[in-house]
Formats: C-alpha cells, structure tokens, sequence
C-alpha cells in the first residue's frame, strides 16, 4: 500500500468510522501516521490533561473540529473543589497559533473565560459551532463575542452551563448580515433576551432547525416565532406559565400545528397542566420529550401527555410521574429507548413516587430499553432480575437508590444478586452506576460478566479491597473508575497499577486510600499522574488519624503524556 | 484557639427544638455502616449525594432561574482523618443540623438507625466507643469561635464560618452563653 499516492491512501483514511481507528493506522508505518496526521479532521480529546494542547495542534495542523473534555464526571456532583483546573485557554490559544483553519470546539466541564471567547470569535474565519456542556468561567458578554464576530456561525449550543449574566444584549449582537444559524440553544442562560431581537434573528435563519429558549421567553413570543420556523426538528419551549390567557395557548397551539417537522421537545419551563392539552396534537410525532424541569406537572398531567406520545424513544420526565405513570408509558412508548427519571425531592428519606415496580413495568412493555437513569426509593433483587431478562439490551444502566446502602425492600438483603443479573444479560453493557447495600460479591459478578463495560461509577459499596480488585482484574475495557464513600485502600489500588494505562482515569473519595499508597502507584507508574486533592484546614488537623497513616480524601488518577500539570492550585499535590 | 474569658459554662441545655436527642460519635470511614449513616439522615446532604447535577438542582430549587441559595460549611471533628461539608442552608434549625452531623460521624445500630445512646443531655455527640464528649462549635465572622445554638438560627446561619467538633475537656474554655435568654 505504500506504493499508492498519498491523496489515495489519505481518501482510504477518510473510510475509517472514528478516532480509534485512525489512531491504529497511525502507528502502522511513519508514512501513514504522516498521511494520517495530516488528513484528520475530527480530533477527540478525553481529558484535557492527558496531553499538551500545542502537541495536538502541532500533530494535527488541518483539524477542524476539536474536542476537549476537563473535570472528572463526579465534578458534577461538587465532588471537585472550585479552582481545580480544566481551563479551556491554553486549547484555545494553541489552536489560534497553529490550527485557523478550525471550525467546531466542543467542550465539557471546562472553565472558559470571555477573554478565551474573544479570542475565539475573532481568530478562526471559518469557524461556525460551539457547543459548551457543563462549563463555566464565562459570561453573556463572551457569547456577544462570539455572536458580533463568527460570520459563518451555525451553531450555537449552550447546554446548562454556569453563565454570568451581564444583560441580554449578546442576542442583539448577531448581525443582520447572519442567516446561516442552524441550532441556537440557550436555555441555561439566566437572564432575559430581548423579544424582537429574538423574533428577528429567527426570521432571517431559513436553515433553523434546533432552538432552545430560556425562562424568559413568554408564551406569546414562543407562539410568533413558531410561525416563522416550520422545519424547526427541536424545540426547547420558553416559559409556559399560565395566566390563563387562554388565547395565547390557542395561538401556540395553531403555531405548533405548523411545525410538522418537530420531533424532540424540551423546556416546559413552569408549566402548567392548563397549557398541556394545547401541545397533544405535536405529540404523536415526537421521538424526544424532556420534561424533567416541570416539577408542578403532576402523574396525571404527564401520562394524559405521554399517553399521545405512541412514538417516543427517548423520555426525561421527574419521578412525580410515579409507578402508575409509568405503566402508561410502558404501554404507549413501545419504541423507547431512553428513559431518564429524576428525583423530584431531594432529601433521602422523603416519599417515594416511584419504585421497583415502575421500573418493572417499563422493561415488560419498551423492550428496545437501551439506556436508563432511574432514581429511586427502593428497589429488590427480584425486580432487578426481571428487568435485566426483560431489557438484555442495555448498553447504559444507571440505577441510583437515593438512600445509601439502602437493601432489598423486601428481603433486607444486598442488591448484588439483582445487579448481577443486570451484568450477566446485559452482555453489550458499557456504562454501569450501582446503588443501594452491596457487598465485595456485585464486584465479583461485574468483573465476570462485564466484558464490555467502559465506565463504571461506585458509591457507598464493597466490604473490602477484593471488591475493587474484582473489577480491576476482570473488566478489560474499563476505562473510566470512579468510587466514592467505599472502603477501597492501598491494597486495592496497588493490585493491578498496569492497567491505569489502558484507562482514562480513577477517581476515588472518601475510601481508603493513603498518601503512602498514592506515592507508591506514582513511583511505579511515571506515566500517569497522580492528583491528591486535600482541602485541608489550616490547623493541618487533617494529619491527626488514629492509624498514623494520613488519608486521601480525594484522588484523581490519569494517564497522561504531558507529564504534571503546572496550573494545579495548591490543595492539588501531583505526585 | 482563643481561650475565652468568663465563668466556666454548664455546658447544657442548648436551645434546641427537640430536646430529647442522643447522639454518639465514631469517626468517619470506619465502617460500612458508619459511611452510610453519614448520608442517610432524613433531611442531611452530604456533599454531591444524590448524584444530581448542581444546575438541576438549582433550576427546580426556586421560582427564579438558577439562583443557588447555599451555605457549604467545612466541618471537622476532633480525630477525624478529613473534614466534612455540610450546607446550613438546607436545614430548618439546630436540630436538623445536629442530626445531620450526628450522621456524618455516627455510630448506627443494623438497621441503619441512630443508636438509642445513653441520653447524655442534649447538643452533646458522644463517641460511643472511647465515651468521649464532643461539643459542636463554630468560628464567627469574628473569629470567636462560639457555642453551636446561642444565637437565633437564621443569625447562626449568616454568621457561621465553620464548625468544629470539640473534644468536651476543651470545651470548657468558650464564651458562657448570654443569660438574657
């Protein structure tokens, strides 16, 4: 193959389906990681510490869309102190001096700046869609940036970010000369958006096919713009409060009757159960409903709604929908395959809407179930058994009893037989959470059965270091590990340190784990870095233990080419 | 720490609202079971449990978009390996508030519920093990570090920097209480 052109073998290239194998053909001659380098479009970077943002752009000069991921999952839960790290700059910066040519930047978790916004907006010439998940640092006045100077913007996508507010005059910003918007999501935005500029911006964006509005935006403007986007395939509804104008629900109403292209619908913020029956004529050609933000839609409410929804595959509703909601679920939305329920409450001991039984309900009547995150008061072996014969095709199983160490509701006993049946079926399985009373013998059935898990999230769980050990020794595609409040120590993360390379990283808080034990994984493995986050007091009492041995309280581990980070605070010791 | 003038307080009858509490201390991690009670008090919050994301919880907490009101509290006991976090915000007086840290550092019985302890009078956490005393404290705006369950709640809450879990023999050294109460 060497004897071809490279323009072929690059066009061979461009057949690969992903990242991972472009990496292998990489690495099979220097003439094709040449050819490949410097054909790569799409680059992936898993975690933004595992690899110098300018070794990137200097490998792939010609990419055009990067993506950069930086705090560990459970940064979400505030597990990660403010300050850690995870700055957007350094890619940005890297990529203006030596990738112009860039046109998408999606990141997750990351701390973006304004400055970095700026920077942005007015260095790449083709660039045209950014997609935050999860970030912060930034305000509205990065966003008017990003609107006044990207020409050829088409999407802008905001997924519940922690934006500051500075006024709502970022939406004004876009240009008249701008019509080449194709998604505009900012629901996570805080403050007002002007009306007009809104309804203008709309109406000069022929190619409009996702928006999603914020709280602010009223019925009436939501009504209005409707009218002007027929080909709209995704909405995020404004506020949907009710004043009973009942006027403005039947205008709404006669707009969404002209959106025959719309398949997914989110927001509904405030909504009452009066707007509802307005919108059930837009239901039977949903694919997508997200209605995990409309705490004051009650289980009647909701399965009057999804009751029309015969085509939903995936679902993100609260737990108000209770255990009988979800039977008319599982009777209507035969073709569901995602379902999200969130607690409504979230104080441990409060009432429980749903149950075992909902659940059960759900896997007896949507057999293409595929991805799941349930949270819960209780929950049995027997019930878990039956969903995991029921739905064999989770790939996504995240099951999360809000109690912990909570036991079988009917037996007392741990969940490990139930969640080892999950493992057994479940043979495609790639990302698994755990919950309630579970002993070292789930991790034995995981480190068995789970061939295919890539990330597997542990909380309040184990009796001992053989538990964690099970997993290391038994799930060879594992690449994200993240335990916490589970009695794993030295032991256990010293068992198998080879595998940390074939992994993105380890998190572990408020286990066993001691700083000795940290220094040893560090000497033994110089490739990967080993983050001990302490938030100690001043008065150091942190050192007091009774077993002489100071323990970890927060541990991040990753392998990494870029050696240790020099922007790490100084509650982050890199040993 | 500042070693307060005044008279020797009786260190009792704190102003709480129930006032028939029990409660035992262990450290924290040392078991399966003490790891759970950390977390299961009826209205505690540990840090990041349930798993949900701040920016949903913030969106279905209040009427206004996204507005987080939090009060995070470092809280550390005397012996413990790390400290604790505890939001004062999400609990309605110094009830809630000693249960939650009698849950944090507790000692529970198989079921997961509190030990019935020896009832020690109220505000006081015992290690059920060891038999010693801790009284919760607090460091102020101004740096005293103070009796939890002086002052009126709301005014604890505003003005608490954060907590500590004090051994009782050094206890005896605070600030005595206003008599005026």
């Amino acid at each position: 193959m060497t004897y071809f052109p490279e323009e072929v073998v690059e066009h061979i290239f461009s057949f690969l389906p992903g990242q991972h194998d472009r990496n292998t053909v990489s690495l099979v001659c220097k003439v094709w990681y040449e050819i490949e380098r410097l054909s790569r479009r799409t680059v992936f970077v898993g975690n933004c510490y595992a690899v110098r943002p300018e070794r990137v752009v200097l490998r792939f000069p010609n990419m055009r869309a990067l993506t950069v991921k930086g705090k560990p999952h459970f940064a979400d839960f505030n597990l990660v102190p403010p300050d850690w790290g995870g700055y957007a700059a350094p890619w940005i910066e890297a990529a203006a001096r030596g990738c112009v040519g860039l046109e998408e930047l999606r990141m997750k978790r990351m701390v973006v700046t304004d400055e970095s916004l700026e920077l942005l907006a007015k260095t790449f010439p083709r660039f045209r869609a950014l997609i935050l998940i999860s970030c912060e640092g930034f305000s509205t006045d990065g966003l008017a940036a990003i609107a006044s100077h990207c020409k050829l913007l088409r999407e802008l996508d905001l997924q519940e970010n922690e934006v500051e507010d500075r006024g709502p005059r970022w939406l004004s910003c876009f240009p008249d000369s701008c019509t080449s918007l194709v998604s505009l999501n900012f629901a996570c935005i805080k403050g007002e958006v002007n009306a007009g500029s809104l309804e203008r911006l709309v109406a000069r964006s022929p190619n409009l096919r996702s928006l999603r509005l914020n709280r602010s935006v009223p019925v009436d403007t939501l009504s209005k713009i409707l009218m002007r986007t027929p080909n709209l395939e995704d909405l995020g509804t404004g506020n949907l409060a009710d004043d009973f104008q009942t006027e403005s629900y039947i205008r709404l109403a006669l707009a969404f009757d002209k959106c025959k292209m719309l398949r997914s619908l989110s927001g509904f913020w405030d909504a009452s159960p009066f707007c509802l029956p307005f919108i059930y004529p837009v239901c039977a050609q949903l694919t997508g409903l997200n209605l995990s933000y409309a705490p004051t839609l009650d289980s009647s409410d909701l399965t009057k709604m999804i009751s029309h929804c015969v085509k939903l595959q995936r679902l993100w509703v609260l737990d108000c929908i209770a255990d009988k909601g979800l039977q008319v679920v599982a009777s209507s939305c035969k073709d569901l395959q995602e379902l999200r329920v969130f607690p409504s409450d979230f104080y441990i001991a409060g009432y429980s809407p749903v149950t075992e039984e909902g659940l059960v309900a759900i896997s007896l009547g949507c057999q293409k179930l595929s991805s799941l995150l349930y949270f819960c008061h209780q929950m049995t072996n027997a019930a878990l058994i039956t969903i995991a014969k029921n739905c064999p095709n989770f790939t996504r199983f995240r099951l999360c009893i809000l109690e912990p160490g909570k036991p079988d509701a009917m037996t007392n006993q741990p969940l490990d037989e139930g969640f080892g049946a999950i493992v057994r079926e479940c043979k495609g399985l790639r990302r698994l959470s755990i919950s309630g009373l579970l002993t070292d013998k789930v991790f034995m059935y995981i480190g068995t059965y789970a061939k295919e898990l890539e990330m597997l999230s542990i909380a309040f769980a184990g009796d001992s270091d053989a538990g964690m050990m099970h997993v290391m020794k038994g799930c060879k595609n594992l690449r994200k590990l993240e335990i916490r409040d589970s009695p794993f120590g030295d032991a256990a993360l010293l068992e198998n340190v080879a595998k940390y390379e074939t992994m993105r990283s380890l998190w572990m808080s408020s286990c066993n784990v001691t700083e000795k034990g940290c220094q040893v994984l560090a000497s033994k493995m110089p490739m990967l870095n080993v983050e001990v986050i302490n938030e100690l007091d001043e008065n150091n009492e942190m050192d007091e233990n009774h077993g002489g041995l100071p323990k970890v309280d927060k541990l991040y581990v990753y392998r990494t080419t870029a050696g240790g980070r020099d922007d790490a605070p100084n509650f982050v010791k890199i040993l | 720490m500042s070693a307060n003038s005044g008279d020797s307080p009786a260190v009792s009858g704190l102003d709480y609202d129930d006032t028939a509490l029990d409660l035992t201390l262990a450290l924290p991690g040392s078991d399966h079971a003490s790891r759970v009670a950390a977390a299961t008090t009826e209205r505690a919050l540990a840090v990041g449990w349930p798993p949900v994301r701040a920016y949903r919880r913030n969106a279905l907490r209040d009427g206004d978009a996204g507005g987080a009101s939090c009060r995070l509290v470092k809280v550390a006991a005397d012996g413990a390996p790390y400290l604790r976090k505890v939001d004062l915000a999400a609990h309605g007086g110094y009830a809630a508030l000693l249960r939650a840290l009698h849950a944090m550092f507790a000692i529970c019985g198989a079921d997961g519920q509190e030990d019935a302890g020896s009832g020690i009078g109220s505000g006081r956490l015992v290690d059920a093990a060891t038999g010693a005393e801790y009284v919760p404290t607090y460091e102020d705006r101004d740096g005293d570090w103070m009796l939890v369950g002086d002052v009126p709640w709301r005014m604890f809450v505003e003005s608490c920097k954060r907590i500590r879990l004090m051994k009782s023999s050094e206890a005896d050294n605070l600030a005595p209480r206003p008599s005026s109460q």
